[in-house]
């Protein structure tokens, strides 16, 4: 089943897939271009939800940004601040020079996970869903690199438009990725190209860090990011898990 | 657990005097290449915080953890892009934490796995007013570690003080009503270990204890 999180009629509401319409909680089901606005389609935590990211996950893009490939995960960690939902804006601001997207598959944890075996690990997942995790490089600097003022920008983290269940995704290790670019396709790759696959993330994490239902791992991405301009339409998608629409919108200061 | 915090808790890297002149000579070297310009930040997710007196478990792999010591900001309202006149009024409070990492040289790549074990936040147990508690640049800490004193900090000796960096770390992140921002840990952290007690007192504040419990070993 797919799961959405959507604005509708002034409400905040949980909605599922139902033969390309949106089946609410009351029985109506809803055409998705009547939704007001799609939030990450994720039930709220009662405390933040601890959103780990992926970088130098993907062998092509490590060589691409002239990198040697990572001997262990190179991780960094999100604020929920950050995420925004399907077809909504993205900031670029006036001064930068390069802004790229990253399509990233995106493992919404579902069971409480500590010192998870690899061979049990896919049991801990809920779902997932597909993130673009935009990056301004302009902004890097070599202090916990990729630092907070690259990666944890506000509406910087498109995430949605649904939440799959694991169950309809019985191999999230062969899932090809695409994105476009104004319909122009600029980057295109598959999930078997992860240097640390999801169970190896989901070993590594839960063997230091408990974690819990609604957590994230967004899993890097691979080769072909491109500069990103006012007015842009980019679509991150994923083979069976979702096509995640995003503006890039101009802003006037940092 | 109950705790008084409920939103994204961010530490800051170098936010103390000492620190960044003893760190001077290597920062135009490699990795680092240049000083750092922004705000150097950092996430303690929620798997880390520890209420005050809670035992922290240890992993028998960790000798030793550095430990810390902090006063952390803790929003009010919404923040985004505020000025430099009046971000201090987004903060609702003040409260003492406990951040502790396993020791790491290079501060090149996010510190997920000395920073995010489980437990490894301890959390002052009572937010203090930013009504009373007044300027921040007067607040001051000491740590003892099984009753020994091993650490003062003086936060009128920070690099950005509250006001510059809530503007500083606003201007390209919201912080939210309840997220939580560190002013920042000082030169000469401490070490500690299984077994041993950390206290962190501050003139105002109710104290925050925690006790290490190395893991495999009885609590």
């Amino acid at each position: 089943m797919k799961h959405a999180r959507i604005v509708f009629e002034d409400t905040t509401q949980e909605a599922v897939e139902r033969d390309g319409l949106l089946l609410l909680a009351d029985g109506r089901l809803v055409a998705p271009d009547a939704v007001t606005a799609w939030l990450p389609p994720l039930a709220p935590t009662a405390r933040p939800r601890t959103i780990l990211a992926l970088g130098l996950n993907y062998a092509d893009h490590a060589k691409e940004l002239e990198f040697k490939a990572p001997e262990e995960p190179l991780v960094f960690i999100k604020g929920e601040s950050t995420l925004t939902g399907h077809q909504q804006f993205t900031r670029r601001p006036a001064d930068v020079q390069f802004m790229h997207y990253e399509c990233e598959l995106t493992v919404v944890i579902g069971r409480t996970a500590r010192h998870v075996k690899r061979d049990d690990a896919y049991d801990f997942v809920g779902g997932y869903t597909v993130a673009n995790d935009y990056a301004i490089r302009d902004y890097l600097e070599n202090w916990y690199r990729p630092n907070l003022r690259v990666k944890n920008r506000d509406t910087c983290t498109p995430l949605g438009p649904w939440r799959v269940d694991a169950a309809d995704v019985p191999n999230p290790m062969a899932l090809a990725l695409q994105t476009t670019v104004n319909g122009k396709v600029t980057q295109s790759g598959n999930t078997k190209d992860m240097i640390f696959d999801v169970p190896f993330l989901i070993e590594y994490f839960s063997s230091f860090m408990t974690l819990q239902p609604g957590d994230l791992i967004l899993t890097g991405t691979p080769d072909g990011v491109v500069d990103c301009l006012p007015g842009d339409v980019i679509v991150t998608e994923i083979e069976g898990v979702g096509a995640l629409t995003n503006t890039i919108q101009g802003q006037t200061s940092a | 657990m109950n705790l008084p915090i409920s939103g994204t808790v961010y530490g800051v890297l170098l936010n103390f005097q000492s620190e960044v002149q003893a760190l001077t000579p290597q920062m135009n070297q490699p990795p680092y290449k240049a000083a750092p310009k922004a705000p150097i930040l950092y996430v303690k997710p929620a798997n880390t915080w520890s209420a005050h007196d809670a035992a922290i478990p240890v992993p028998a792999r960790v000798p030793q953890v550095e430990v810390g010591a902090t006063i952390a900001m803790v929003m009010g309202r919404d923040v985004q892009a505020a000025r430099l006149s009046d971000a201090i009024n987004s903060v609702a409070g003040y409260l003492l934490m406990n951040d502790l990492s396993i020791p790491h040289a290079s501060f090149f790549r996010p510190p997920v796995k000395f920073k995010c074990l489980d437990g490894f936040l301890g959390v002052g147990p009572q937010l203090r007013a930013a009504a009373e508690a007044g300027d921040p640049a007067a607040f001051s800490l000491e740590v003892r570690i099984n009753g020994v004193l091993k650490q003062s900090l003086q936060f009128a000796d920070l690099v950005r003080n509250a006001s510059q960096l809530l503007a500083d770390v606003s201007a390209f992140m919201t912080l939210r009503a309840g997220d939580v921002l560190m002013l920042g840990c000082g030169p000469g952290r401490p070490l500690a270990q299984g077994g041993d007690r950390i206290d962190i007192s501050a003139p105002g504040f109710a104290p925050l204890s925690n006790t290490l419990v190395a893991e495999g070993s009885a609590a």
